[in-house]
């Protein structure tokens, strides 16, 4: 955007295992978001290597990128992003549309996963009809529809009371245990510490990095 | 372009979102609609115009014959030329599609006519029915010469109006008898004539019956043809030369007349009354173009205005779908495909919609300057085309512009 270009990350360099549970921690403008949107190919790193999955992520065009975010990741957001015109179920099968699934089997799988997060009563309502934990709950369907690599959530609980994050946190977790992969940028403390592994970033570059005792969420609900 | 999935994908979201789909179609439809009762009115008033003064447009075709000057294939000059019925009828059978009226004269240039006490000099022409148009004769009393008077050569005359006021002196001259060199005529009508009182001093009757009362035998003096008018003032020119010189030519093959001799046979053709109306047709037509290509811009304008604020109002959704893996083309398509159904359903619609009402409430308009008004269906059609290729134009470049932005700019929080 502009002509100004800022450099916000300044030299990052770690991995992430399959199984993970990562947050990224940091104050505003320490470029959690930044790595998260380079991580989630919706931005681009003008240096350096990002490899997913053995693939090197590197001179994306639109059309690839495209397809590697829909086959590989699985995106949710502060702001839940559904399409408020269409009802819970619709915006779950929206990836499979995408990855070119016939109606049908979109319409199941969307279903399942619903259910997963505990809102197949709820799968015929609009946004607009659901709380915001339930909104956030219909993001993790959809980012899980399309059965991804890794999820990358971008403060997920920000805009959630205190109770809601818990229990989004405790259906992160459950997600979690199944085996997925999933980095979380938040500047929550309390929700950091439910993760298991807390990259703490100031300033562009990595200050800390370090292994935790996870704390379930389970335990607040 | 034939995907299902796309389909439903689009008509889920056209359902959804039935206030936007609603407007768009009510915009491109109404802007159809008055378009094309604006193209249905001025075609009407083209119509109009046309038919109230087609016949000051005629452009009017007289044939002379004169005296041969010049000598051919043996025969010398000097010869007098005599036009026969036979060649009103050869150039009638040859260029019937083209005319409208004609009629051949058989005349006396001067003729006593009496009525009772009363007489006058005036000159009397043998003439066809047509002759009422090509003269643009007005009958104020009784009627024109019929085609039944040519056929029994009936002794009935019909009179201008300074013969009238001469003679009969405000008396009603209908069905009373003139007498021409002793022979009696029945007044069967009267006549005022546009070009005045020369014109009025005239006495017609039936051309058979003028050529036995004063032994004309097969004999017509001149012979007079209006053309068919013409789609602009540009081929009416065309087309009256060509006929012009065809009956020169014709003449003059059947009267063994020298190609290059003018004064043998003269055909003149007037087009300047024409000229003018020719030019007020235009103007309308020019003017109603005018009025149909503004409308269509502004159509355009609308129609690109609406896809504009459309793709505007969804460039978050676009980031979300960019998100969740959909191609930057793909939704570019489908922004596309979505606007060029419902222009089109719509510009349809529309189409229909005026088209009917100009058949139902076209023939009740009772105006003389307002006749027939209707539109080219295939006129019609394009425009509905051309509006929804620029709505499509107008809805590409932003959609292409908003797929093309990050989906991290689109979903940035306001």
């Amino acid at each position: 955007m502009g002509n100004n270009s800022l450099h916000v990350l300044k030299g990052i360099n770690f991995d992430v295992k399959q199984g993970e549970l990562v947050s990224i921690m940091g104050s505003s403008g320490s470029g959690k978001s930044t790595l998260l949107n380079i991580l989630g190919m919706l931005d681009e790193a003008d240096e350096g290597s990002y490899t997913l999955d053995n693939v090197p992520i590197k001179n994306l065009n639109e059309k690839i990128a495209a397809n590697y975010r829909n086959k590989f990741l699985g995106f949710i957001f502060q702001s839940f992003n559904l399409i408020n015109y269409k009802s819970a179920l619709d915006n779950v099968a929206l990836p499979l549309y995408y990855q070119g699934v016939p109606r049908k089997e979109r319409v199941e799988r969307a279903m399942h996963y619903l259910d997963k997060v505990g809102l197949a009563p709820w799968s015929h309502h609009l946004p607009s009809e659901l709380s915001g934990g339930q909104k956030q709950r219909v993001a993790i369907a959809r980012a899980l529809a399309s059965d991804p690599k890794v999820l990358l959530a971008d403060e997920p609980t920000g805009a959630l009371d205190t109770k809601t994050s818990y229990e989004v946190m405790e259906l992160i977790q459950g997600i979690n245990d199944d085996g997925k992969t999933i980095l979380v940028v938040t500047h929550e403390h309390d929700i950091a510490q439910m993760t298991k592994r807390i990259v703490n970033l100031k300033d562009g570059v990595i200050i800390d990095d370090s292994m935790v005792e996870q704390v379930r969420a389970s335990q607040y609900v | 372009m034939f995907d299902i999935e796309r389909w439903q994908e689009i008509f889920e979201t056209l359902s959804k979102n039935k206030l936007r789909t609603f407007l768009t179609g009510l915009s491109v439809a109404s802007g159809i609609f008055i378009l094309v009762i604006l193209l249905g009115f001025s075609s009407g008033i083209q119509n109009g115009v046309t038919s109230q003064f087609e016949q000051d447009a005629t452009n009017s075709i007289s044939v002379y014959t004169g005296v041969t000057t010049k000598e051919y294939k043996g025969l010398n000059p000097g010869r007098r030329i005599q036009l026969k019925n036979e060649d009103f009828n050869a150039v009638v059978n040859k260029y019937d599609d083209n005319l409208e009226y004609k009629s051949a004269f058989y005349t006396i240039w001067g003729g006593l006519v009496n009525y009772q006490n009363e007489s006058g000099n005036y000159r009397i022409e043998g003439v066809m029915p047509d002759n009422q148009f090509i003269e643009n004769a007005d009958i104020s009393q009784g009627r024109f010469i019929n085609h039944s008077d040519i056929i029994e050569g009936k002794k009935v005359a019909v009179i201008g109006n300074k013969v009238s006021q001469d003679l009969f002196k405000g008396e009603h001259p209908i069905g009373k008898n003139l007498s021409l060199y002793g022979i009696n005529f029945k007044v069967i009508g009267v006549f005022f004539d546009p070009g005045g009182e020369r014109d009025e001093s005239k006495v017609m009757m039936p051309i058979t019956t003028a050529q036995k009362a004063f032994n004309g035998g097969n004999d017509i003096r001149n012979m007079s043809y209006t053309v068919k008018m013409s789609d602009n003032f540009d081929e009416a020119v065309k087309l009256s030369e060509q006929i012009s010189s065809g009956i020169e030519s014709d003449i003059k093959e059947t009267h063994i007349i020298a190609p290059d001799d003018i004064s043998a046979v003269r055909v003149n053709n007037t087009l300047e009354e024409a000229r003018k109306i020719y030019s007020l047709v235009d103007t309308i037509k020019a003017v109603f173009w005018f009025v149909g290509i503004g409308t269509i811009i502004a159509g355009v304008v609308g129609v690109g205005n609406i896809m504009l604020i459309i793709v505007k109002e969804r460039t978050k959704e676009i980031g979300i779908r960019k998100a969740l893996g959909a191609e930057p083309m793909s939704i570019v398509g489908m922004i596309l495909q979505e606007s060029v159904f419902v222009t089109m359903f719509s510009g349809l619609f529309g189409l229909v919609a005026g088209l009917a009402l100009l058949e139902f409430v076209g023939p009740l308009i009772e105006s003389d300057f307002i006749k027939y008004p209707q539109v080219d269906f295939n006129t019609a059609l394009t425009t509905v085309f051309v509006l929804v290729f620029a709505g499509a134009i107008a809805g590409f470049i932003p959609a292409y512009r908003a797929a093309k932005i990050k989906p991290i700019v689109a979903l940035r929080d306001e």
